[in-house]
């Protein structure tokens, strides 16, 4: 059987062609119109693959723009898909952080990948791929740059949270002549305990598998690590998660 | 083959008459009636109703006049204060607009605040509400306080208000009561015999009609037809939709979480927030002299001003079991406190049922839409 998960998240959307297996994988921006995005993605996929749409026997949408891409099976919640991809990525992980643009959440697994219990971030972008977004813009640094600042370096700790409030509080240390460095690396420390906190409150149980964009941040993993005193592990088709989970729902239905 | 539906045509009727309250209160209003306005399940209708008034319900579910409200209250207050307040303010509730006098409980601390700004708008009678409802020094606190509510009325409207006509009133509700639990008892069935938001819409109308002689053989005879459609085979909800409790804070602003409960395939077949099943649930006790037993009777409204909250509890319980839900979502009001903190106990609770639990906290705006659908829905996706 093969089937296509798309993921529409805020920010990108990712597809994934599934046979039991990754047989291939596309991501793109999501842009403006999240419904054309995801048949972009999906054509992306068709495309490179030689497949006419008639050979994909399912396809499972998920992400905020799950409910506007109509040409699918089923729309599914990203917090089961996520659960699932993790799941089968690495069958050990039993709670997943995912950071993805605009939202985190913390998700606990049984170890069939089914969802225990979960959290979601409030409606702000605090902690969140948008967040570093913003603040690696303001300090004039590529992101991938950003998110690898060394993390034994000198840090300035930031008490703000909020996107708006923290981009003060960066122009204010950076005026009192605090490196660029120990600005990001405060930065970044921010958001590890923001989500250390949030896996607090859920109750962390090993392993612990970072998705979502914002793992792509090596910096920010190890401070994870720090905070959580265990190991955060994370993959190379991250964020692929949600995708992979509903590939892999549509093969089920 | 699509029959035309007779739950449809029934709940199409009772929406057509849903804006009628506001014609019953100007009416009566014009014709001398005094019009109480309450806002809290703690107000005894029996009580106001003896005094010759009518209570209404005064607006708190609007986002509208929010805005208006925080020009003189604090920005991070629960939404439900100030829209009350608001709606007051900019005076565009009809309710308030016609009421001769407001009826206040000290509940929570914003409440009790707000309604000392509210008092220059409209004579305003607060009750003071004890923190517990044990012990004999809660009760008698609580008795007085009717006493007092009563002495207000009859001086407000220059009437008496006997013993006799206090118990008319009371038989009067229970009847409502009893009516509303067989509206209710719809859910029980599986599948519930009408969906969660058309129980709230028949409870909202309900609500809003001001001659109880006339809604309550009209209650009974359209739970008769609903019911009757039911047996003859009228399906509305699947018999796989997750059956669904909600709790918490009042609902009236934030339905959009019944919506989302709803939208996502599930089912609500009980509702345990003010109003409801909290109050109405439960009869005042007809062979008790009527001021006592309005007292134990409103004393037990399950809040979670209260503490402990033990009514609420043993409640929940109860209505999981007799409801037999699926999972239970709490909902909570932006900076409602009582119920914030209450929503470990009630976590507690549910899971010790071996049902899953999920608490939402929610404002009456729409910012939050789309978050909530994604919440709920995995929520749903788990049971």
């Amino acid at each position: 059987m093969l089937t296509i998960g798309v993921d529409i998240g805020s920010v990108g959307t990712k597809a994934v062609l599934f046979d039991g297996d990754i047989v291939d994988r596309h991501l793109e921006p999501t842009g403006w119109n999240p419904s054309e995005a995801g048949h972009r993605a999906m054509e992306s996929l068709l495309k490179r693959n030689s497949l006419s749409p008639g050979r994909i026997d399912r396809v499972v949408s998920t992400g905020y723009g799950r409910k506007s891409f109509v040409e699918v099976d089923k729309a599914v919640t990203e917090i089961t898909c996520h659960a699932r991809g993790a799941h089968f990525m690495d069958p050990e992980i039993r709670t997943v952080l995912d950071i993805g643009g605009q939202d985190s959440k913390v998700i606990l697994l049984d170890d069939q990948g089914r969802v225990l219990d979960f959290m979601m971030n409030d409606k702000c972008a605090a902690g969140t791929g948008r967040f570093l977004q913003v603040m690696a813009t303001l300090l004039e640094y590529p992101i991938e740059e950003f998110g690898a600042v060394d993390p034994d370096g000198e840090m300035q700790k930031i008490s703000s949270m909020c996107t708006v409030f923290a981009e003060s509080e960066v122009v204010s240390h950076l005026a009192k002549g605090i490196s660029k460095n120990a600005v990001a690396l405060g930065l970044l420390e921010s958001v590890a305990v923001r989500a250390s906190s949030m896996l607090g409150r859920m109750g962390v149980k090993p392993v612990v598998g970072f998705t979502g964009g914002v793992s792509r941040c090596p910096s920010l993993v190890s401070l994870l690590e720090g905070q959580l005193n265990c190991d955060v592990r994370t993959y190379g088709d991250s964020h692929y998660a949600g995708a992979l989970g509903s590939a892999l729902i549509a093969s089920e239905l | 083959m699509k029959s035309v539906s007779r739950i449809d045509e029934l709940l199409a009727d009772v929406e057509a008459h849903l804006k009628d309250g506001v014609l019953q209160v100007k009416e009566a209003s014009e014709k001398g009636r005094p019009i109480v306005g309450t806002y809290c399940t703690f107000a005894p209708w029996e009580l106001i109703t003896a005094a010759g008034a009518i209570p209404a319900t005064l607006c708190a579910r609007g986002e509208d006049p929010i805005t208006a409200a925080e020009e003189h209250l604090p920005r991070n207050l629960c939404p439900l204060i100030k829209s009350s307040y608001g709606y007051a303010l900019t005076d565009k509730c009809p309710y308030f607009h016609f009421c001769d006098m407001v009826i206040a409980e000290s509940t929570c601390d914003g409440k009790k605040k707000m309604y000392e700004l509210m008092s220059r708008m409209k004579p305003l009678h607060l009750m003071m509400l004890p923190q517990t409802a044990e012990g004999d020094v809660a009760r008698s606190a609580w008795r007085s306080e009717l006493d007092r509510l009563k002495a207000r009325l009859e001086d407000a409207f220059s009437v008496t208000i006997d013993d006799e006509a206090i118990s008319k009133r009371i038989a009067l509700r229970n009847r409502e009561r009893m009516a509303l639990n067989s509206l209710w008892e719809l859910s029980r069935l599986d599948p519930p015999a009408i969906t969660g938001r058309e129980q709230f819409l028949i409870s909202e109308y309900c609500e809003f009609h001001f001659h109880k002689e006339e809604l309550v053989p009209w209650l009974g005879n359209l739970v008769y037809q609903i019911r009757e459609a039911y047996d003859q085979g009228e399906r509305r909800v699947g018999k796989d939709a997750p059956r669904i409790l909600i709790t918490g804070c009042p609902l009236g602003g934030a339905q959009k979480v019944i919506h989302a409960i709803e939208d996502a395939g599930a089912v609500v077949v009980c509702y345990e927030n003010c109003g409801g099943v909290k109050e109405l649930g439960f009869l005042v006790d007809e062979d008790r002299p009527p001021m006592e037993a309005l007292t134990d009777k409103y004393l037990n409204v399950g809040c979670s001003v209260m503490t402990p909250n033990t009514s609420r509890m043993d409640n929940l319980k109860n209505l999981i079991e007799s409801y037999n839900v699926d999972g239970v979502v709490e909902v909570v009001l932006q900076a409602c406190h009582t119920y914030a903190v209450e929503t470990y106990e009630v976590r507690e609770l549910v899971r010790s049922t071996g049902r899953p639990y999920m608490s939402v906290e929610t404002d009456y705006s729409k910012s939050d839409i789309g978050q909530l659908a994604t919440r709920i829905g995995a929520f749903l996706e788990m049971l």
